[in-house]
């Protein structure tokens, strides 16, 4: 752990506490249906033009159960639009691969995967899907699913903000603005910088390159049809083969690249994601990677600060956020650069650290924190490959999802997801001290506290329940790629990842087989929908309710008492739902590692 | 029933107008911008010979295993390695039998390739997998053990070599973000075009 690693901790930390409260005001604008922005010249026209096509009225705001219909309805329709793009690629332009059309249970799984936010991906980019599915079927829901979240987000800050009202803002109102105002201008300028730093962006089929030295290798032999051709022993037969050509893969990705990082999908255009030299050229790029993954989140908080007119509450919730997230990158920074004793002893350099599955540009620290910010948000891009990390520093990407992703969190789905923690930890609060719990104003009352619970318990329900079913059965058992304790690690981070819409994987795991595909598709609609809809209902109650002003006796939900009760509600009912098997998973891990256990 | 049918009106036009502009517009936006700005960047910062056949690209790694060449970091991308189309590491895990057995095995040819010592430690990233399986550097400390053999295989002295290395060593950005790494395509397209090539004993 060294300074280097301390002063870039620092910049990044900085860097997003100088971006949160002007993004927060941008925030406001842009989610108030009459907000004005400088872009205003340039894109009111085409926000007209856009309601006028689709028969939207702006003035016309939903209630909640208006809000969740729309919601639906359009997750349904994107989602069915991008499933048939998908099977229909072969049919399809820009295919310059000639790539065949994607099989049913895996364009239901992508698909799914996307309209959720989630960007868990079942296959390698580069030889699955045409640049145009790339182009239109996925990044669509890059744009879409992240300006839902935040839509979903603004709606229950209006349902905090507004007294004795009955709607929480126009649906369609929120996802066209955030996407115009808000998504689009980021994108263009950080794809922009993307591509400056080596990032390809154009049309043009896969480069054939001629090697600087051919490579002779030992390839496994295969017949006409392609089949593995087994020897006498049934191992598979080897034959020299000289190769002589890099294909070097070429498209779009700058733009897709932009998105994937600022709506927190993640969903790489290359197999290896952000560890790939396109798709992260510099450490640089790396570095605002990082800063857009967070950015929109962290100034949501600045946005929940300024509309309830409580700018100390948004940094409130900002710091307990903030001191989870630096706790994580520390743990699994130390785990990193620890390295792995097994390995150590077999002569390599202590200081090295664990740099399986890393990349020299980036090294230990730099991979550390992305992984740490991709789980701590929905987003799920790597730069390193979280399964080859150590078992102490592969726990602490699991163990933020299964937080609920509110550290920062996902577009909109952090802070929604830490505002359900909040109105548990101020009902706690006034269980303590015997009175009716109040949260800026507004009563908690036994509907809002069920609500919040049951969007807690789908989460832990859908992980453990889907883990425990894979764990015992032949499917499940049959696309790992490790052993021991670290198999159970593999089906848990990726039932863990599909839940909490974060995408991220221990990449060993072939989870492209029907029943995987199938039941990670469902993972990630129930812990999307069934998180939303709660949260809509609590914000439709909310909203109706009467604010009255703060008394001497009401729980003050800003300063350092109300961030420790916070951070203490989290973790108290994370660990609680999670230690068991994490006991099982990393932490006997890492004890068998150090006793120099394999398997 | 009106308002149904008045939301899923909303639903496939918005899906569609949406469509437009963001898989659309935007993209060609910034293919645009960047064809014009940046086009060597954005048409994957290839390295083309004077006879215009491409070589590669100068972010991504190729594999070398002739005795004059520096040696990248071992690769698992695609079925022999840096499989430009096949990006991605090997997955396995702390405990894993199979890492443990490819690393003993890589630390020892390490040894024996480059002159070293049973006692000699040897630098991780010179026996690791990449996530990428593309990784265009090594660490400075892992080329400057390969120097020597490198040099003598070229009859350069390895002053020469070191020279070298230090031309195609990136820096930290501003001095503070990620490692440094030697480039090895580019150092060792740099020695074929400075020292003749002798036999690589293959």
């Amino acid at each position: 752990m060294n300074a280097s690693g301390w002063l870039q901790l620092a910049l990044y930390v900085g860097a997003l506490a100088l971006v949160t409260q002007p993004l927060g005001r941008y925030l406001c604008q842009v989610l108030d249906a009459r907000g004005r922005t400088g872009l205003d010249p340039v894109l009111k026209p085409l926000e007209r033009l856009t309601y006028r096509i689709m028969g939207v009225t702006p003035e016309r705001e939903h209630d909640w159960k208006q809000y969740a219909a729309a919601l639906l309805l359009f997750s349904l329709v994107s989602c069915v639009f991008t499933y048939a793009l998908l099977r229909l690629q072969h049919l399809l332009p820009l295919n310059p691969q000639g790539l065949g059309p994607v099989s049913g249970h895996l364009a239901f799984n992508t698909a799914v995967s996307f309209t959720t936010n989630t960007n868990w991906q079942s296959y390698g980019g580069e030889g699955t899907m045409s640049q145009l599915s790339q182009m239109v079927a996925l990044t669509l829901h890059h744009f879409t699913s992240a300006a839902v979240g935040i839509g979903v987000a603004a709606a229950l800050v209006r349902g905090i903000a507004r007294s004795s009202a009955r709607t929480l803002g126009n649906f369609w109102c929120d996802l066209v603005r955030t996407t115009y105002y808000l998504l689009l201008p980021l994108c263009l300028v950080f794809a922009v910088f993307l591509v400056s730093q080596g990032m390809i962006q154009n049309f043009r089929p896969y480069t054939r390159a001629r090697l600087v030295e051919p490579v002779r290798t030992l390839v496994e032999a295969r017949n006409d049809r392609g089949e593995i051709v087994p020897d006498a022993d049934g191992t598979p037969m080897m034959e020299e083969r000289v190769v002589e050509e890099q294909v070097i893969i070429q498209g779009p990705m700058a733009s897709q690249v932009a998105i994937k990082m600022l709506g927190t999908n993640g969903g790489g255009y290359a197999n290896a994601n952000a560890a790939h030299p396109f798709e992260n050229p510099t450490p640089l790029s790396n570095f605002l990677q990082m800063l857009s993954i967070f950015a929109i989140g962290s100034g949501l908080t600045g946005y929940l600060g300024r509309m309830t007119g409580n700018p100390a509450h948004g940094w409130s919730v900002w710091a307990a956020m903030m001191v989870l997230f630096v706790a994580g990158v520390l743990l699994c920074w130390w785990g990193e650069a620890r390295g792995n004793p097994m390995h150590q002893g077999l002569g390599i350099v202590a200081d090295d650290g664990n740099l399986e599955g890393k990349e020299v540009r980036f090294g230990l620290f730099n991979s550390a924190l992305f992984a740490t910010i991709t789980t701590a948000a929905s987003c799920g891009a790597v730069n390193a490959m979280h399964d080859s990390f150590t078992a102490l520093g592969g726990l602490v990407p699991l163990f933020n999802m299964e937080l609920g992703e509110v550290l920062i969190g996902g577009v909109g789905a952090g802070l929604y997801g830490m505002l359900v923690f909040v109105i548990l930890a101020v009902f706690i609060a006034g269980l303590m001290v015997g009175r009716t719990p109040e949260y800026l104003g507004k009563k908690i009352q036994a509907f809002e506290v069920r609500m919040a619970m049951l969007a807690l318990l789908v989460l832990t329900l859908s992980i453990l329940g889907f883990t425990a079913w894979a764990a015992v059965s032949p499917w499940g058992l049959a696309g790992l790629n490790n052993a021991g304790p670290h198999g159970l690690s593999e089906i848990l981070y990726a039932y863990s990842s599909a839940t909490a819409n974060n995408g991220s994987a221990f990449g060993g795991l072939n989870a492209n087989t029907p029943w995987y595909n199938v039941t990670l598709g469902l993972a990630m609609l129930l812990g999307r929908y069934l998180m939303i809809l709660p949260i809509l209902a609590l914000a439709g109650s909310l909203v109706a309710k009467r604010s009255s002003p703060p008394g001497a006796g009401t729980f003050p939900v800003a300063g350092g008492t109300f961030v420790l009760l916070l951070l203490g509600t989290v973790l108290l009912l994370g660990a609680l739902n999670f230690l068991p098997v994490l006991a099982l998973g990393p932490v006997v891990e890492h004890f068998l590692n150090a006793q120099g256990q394999r398997f | 029933m009106k308002a149904f049918l008045s939301e899923l009106r909303g639903a496939v036009l918005g899906t569609l107008v949406l469509a437009l502009v963001t898989c659309g517009l935007y993209p060609l936006a910034v293919w645009a911008i960047a064809q014009a700005a940046f086009p060597d960047q954005a048409n994957g910062s290839l390295i083309v010979d004077t006879d215009g056949t491409v070589r590669g690209s100068r972010l991504i790694g190729q594999g070398f295993t002739g005795a004059g060449y520096f040696h990248p970091r071992p690769s698992a991308a695609g079925a022999y390695g840096y499989d430009a189309a096949n990006s991605g590491g090997s997955n396995l895990g702390p405990t894993s039998q199979k890492l443990h057995d490819a690393l003993r095995d890589r630390v020892a040819a390490y040894r024996i390739e480059n002159g070293l010592n049973e006692a000699d430690r040897v630098p991780a990233d010179a026996v690791t997998a990449s996530g990428s399986g593309l990784d265009p550097h090594i660490s400075p400390r892992n080329a400057a053990l390969q120097a020597s053999r490198v040099a003598r295989h070229r009859g350069m002295s390895v002053e020469q070599v070191t020279a070298l290395i230090q031309q195609h060593t990136t820096q930290p950005g501003f001095g503070v973000l990620g490692e440094p790494g030697v480039h090895v395509l580019e150092l060792n397209l740099a020695l074929d075009g400075k020292g003749r090539r002798m036999n690589d004993e293959r």
